[in-house]
């Protein structure tokens, strides 16, 4: 494959897009520019809690969400890769901990440099294991990352004996803290958070790689006619969330200082909800990085919202699950409608 | 198969004391004599996820227990929260493979009732560590913290603590449909002396019981209620979140935990727990298994609640409450 001539880029993105074309208006702006929907459920949200309580709309509250939305919202980043080529990671929140794991441990023994440098090459190492069997040996994505997130999820307890490490250093704490403007931080991690998603943004929209990405989550078999190696392309896909997991790492102990093996039990969930809320279709080929950023911030101020009126946790998770259905249904509606 | 002279010496009245004098002392009366006299048979241990260092304590010293007096053991875990499939499907296996005694830290209640129904049938001694089944003479004994009471003392603790001034109460609770978290919750409004629903809860929020669950949810808890002054938490890593969101809104709130983990005893002694309440674990594995031994050798079938045990620990003690000092909590905290 690598000796096949160079896809046209330009025309791997009209294939992608073509089924779209014969859609009528209303839902046409909605499959051309998919975050409005989650946009206005975000904008929704807010002025909701805004009118219900006193305590939602104010500076201070709104650093919080940013701040409860980095270590989720840069997870997602990596896993809306991953869903943009049709597959899915049920690992990722289990790889950041492990991550957090070897991070804090080796820190706590005072190599804080090699501590950093390990957290991150065990996130894109396991990652790109996943990406090895998914891409290579063809195993179904959902099965592959499920069997490797009880692997990583046990590893990570055995690794550590069930002790969490608490982690005092200020390189890998740095990006819990922040400028501070009276009672708002903007912390070192929310700007991370920014840009990460939008390097990712531009690297999806405007390089030969990204339009590969869509075109693989559109129909990996046109792609492949198409001249583009799927394989290799997947398998970056991965090598790459495992990045993203890796800076997810680094958000989680800056937010909570101790590298906690029984940490983030359901990120997994959490961050396919936000990709999915945020109008990346589960299909692949759809959606993008601007989307998870609004899905994870609708995730997060939902809870944080909820809280506030008083509203039982329990009826937190009813609100956050009948979102993912919406988003799915509309999801699922839109696919339809090209074909009806 | 003659008993030895211990083992006899403890008469149906005092067995339970019997026991705890046995695991106390165990280790230094020469326990090859002990074991040589006491039949060899199969135990099955049973333990709720292993993720939680509680839980991996416990089933240690069931095990180290176990094998103290000889036992080839058999054990398997659950591995989620409320995960009782695994562990019906494990006692099954133990069943069949011919355990002689069990015992069981259940993942649910009321789950686990027919299968352990099933064990008892077949004459195998069923014990529950930790937290017990629905009813409690679904299994033949139960040993385990009254978390009522650990509860209700740290209440105590916390309203003492708090004196006249007025109670602005967060709670930090882990899913209510556990007995231990419901148990703590409902002990902890009893030892404050306020009810479900009282003006002094300010408000409160479900934690995984570790410490970002737990940071998040005080996080929003201050934001709506920057008032608080007190906070319950079911545990030592939620109450460790607690305290990083606290120091970040750099506010002054009493922190309350229960469970006594060697960090959270350690917590207490920095102050960023204001007090704990210990468990015993090592106390309840050793009790519990030693309760099997007796009812397999010698047919004296153990009953009834078994409180293993619980201590306040804190370094500010109020009048009425009995506690000790964190000094003491880290000489007897059963693990990190």
């Amino acid at each position: 494959m690598t000796t096949a001539p160079q896809p046209d880029s330009n025309e791997a993105a009209v294939a992608a897009a073509a089924p779209y074309a014969s859609l009528q208006p209303p839902t046409l702006s909605l499959v051309t520019y998919p975050i409005v929907g989650p946009l206005l459920a975000l904008i929704a949200i807010f002025v909701v809690f805004s009118l219900t309580t006193s305590t939602f709309m104010n500076a201070g509250n709104m650093s919080l969400i940013a701040q409860q939305s980095v270590v989720i919202g840069t997870l997602a980043l990596g896993q809306t890769l991953i869903i943009l080529v049709a597959g899915i990671d049920l690992a990722d929140g289990a790889i950041m901990v492990l991550g957090t794991v070897v991070a804090g441990s080796i820190a706590s023994h005072g190599d804080v440099a090699l501590a950093m440098a390990l957290g991150f090459v065990t996130c894109i190492v396991v990652t790109a294991i996943n990406g090895l069997v998914i891409a290579r040996f063809r195993l179904p994505p959902f099965i592959a990352t499920l069997g490797m997130f009880t692997i990583v999820a046990a590893a990570a307890r055995l690794y550590s004996q069930s002790r969490s490490f608490p982690v005092t250093s200020d390189l890998l704490t740095v990006l819990g803290s922040g400028p501070e403007f009276g009672t708002v931080t903007v912390t070192y991690g929310t700007m991370v958070w920014i840009a990460l998603t939008l390097v990712l943004g531009y690297a999806l929209n405007e390089t030969a790689w990204g339009v590969r990405v869509y075109a693989i989550g559109n129909s990996p078999i046109a792609a492949r006619l198409n001249g583009i190696n799927v394989t290799r392309v997947v398998f970056s896909v991965y090598a790459l969330a495992g990045v993203f997991y890796a800076f997810a790492a680094w958000q989680a102990v800056g937010r909570t200082p101790i590298a906690d093996p029984s940490g983030y039990q359901i990120a997994n969930l959490d961050s396919i909800t936000a990709v999915v809320i945020g109008g990346t279709s589960l299909f692949g080929g759809r959606g993008g990085v601007a989307g998870t950023f609004i899905g994870t911030l609708i995730v997060v101020a939902l809870k944080n919202g909820l809280t506030q009126a008083g509203i039982d946790s329990l009826y937190q998770q009813i609100a956050t699950g009948a979102l993912v259905m919406l988003a799915v249904g509309a999801d699922q509606y839109l696919r339809r409608g090209h074909r009806a | 198969m003659p008993e030895s002279e211990t083992t006899r010496s403890c008469s149906t009245a005092v067995r339970a004391g019997c026991v705890i004098l046995l695991a106390g002392v165990g280790a230094g009366l020469a326990p090859g004599a002990v074991q040589a006299e006491e039949k060899k048979f199969l135990i099955g241990i049973v333990e709720l996820q292993l993720a939680n260092p509680f839980f991996g304590r416990l089933e240690k010293s069931a095990v180290d227990t176990a094998k103290k007096h000889g036992l080839d053991v058999i054990t398997a875990e659950a591995n989620t929260a409320g995960d009782s499939a695994t562990q019906i499907a494990a006692i099954e296996n133990m069943v069949n493979r011919g355990v002689k005694g069990i015992t069981l830290d259940p993942a649910n209640a009321t789950a686990l009732v027919p299968i352990v129904k099933k064990a008892r049938d077949a004459g195998i001694v069923v014990v529950t560590t930790n937290t017990s089944l629905a009813p409690m003479t679904a299994a033949d004994a139960a040993y385990e913290t009254d978390n009522l009471q650990a509860g209700v003392l740290i209440g105590q603790w916390a309203k003492a603590t708090m004196g006249s001034k007025p109670a602005h109460v967060a709670m930090l609770d882990y899913d209510l449909a556990d007995k231990t978290a419901k148990a703590r919750h409902d002990g902890f409004l009893e030892g404050f002396g306020v009810t479900e629903g009282a003006p002094q809860i300010a408000g409160s929020a479900l934690t995984m019981g570790n410490a970002e669950t737990g940071q998040t949810a005080t996080e929003n808890l201050l934001s709506a209620h920057p008032d608080i002054n007190v906070i319950y938490t079911i545990n030592e890593p939620a109450a460790q979140g607690a305290f990083f969101a606290i120091k970040k809104a750099r506010r002054d709130v009493l922190v309350t935990s229960i469970d006594g983990s060697c960090s959270g005893v350690r917590s207490v002694a920095d102050g960023t727990i204001g007090a704990t309440v210990m468990q015993f674990p090592i106390r309840m594995g050793q009790m519990a298994v030693e309760a099997v031994i007796k009812a397999v050798n010698d047919g004296l079938k153990p009953s009834g609640f078994h409180n293993t045990g619980t201590v306040l620990i804190t370094d500010h003690p109020v009048a009425d409450v009995d506690s000790r000092d964190s000094k003491w909590g880290l000489e007897n905290c059963w693990g990190d």
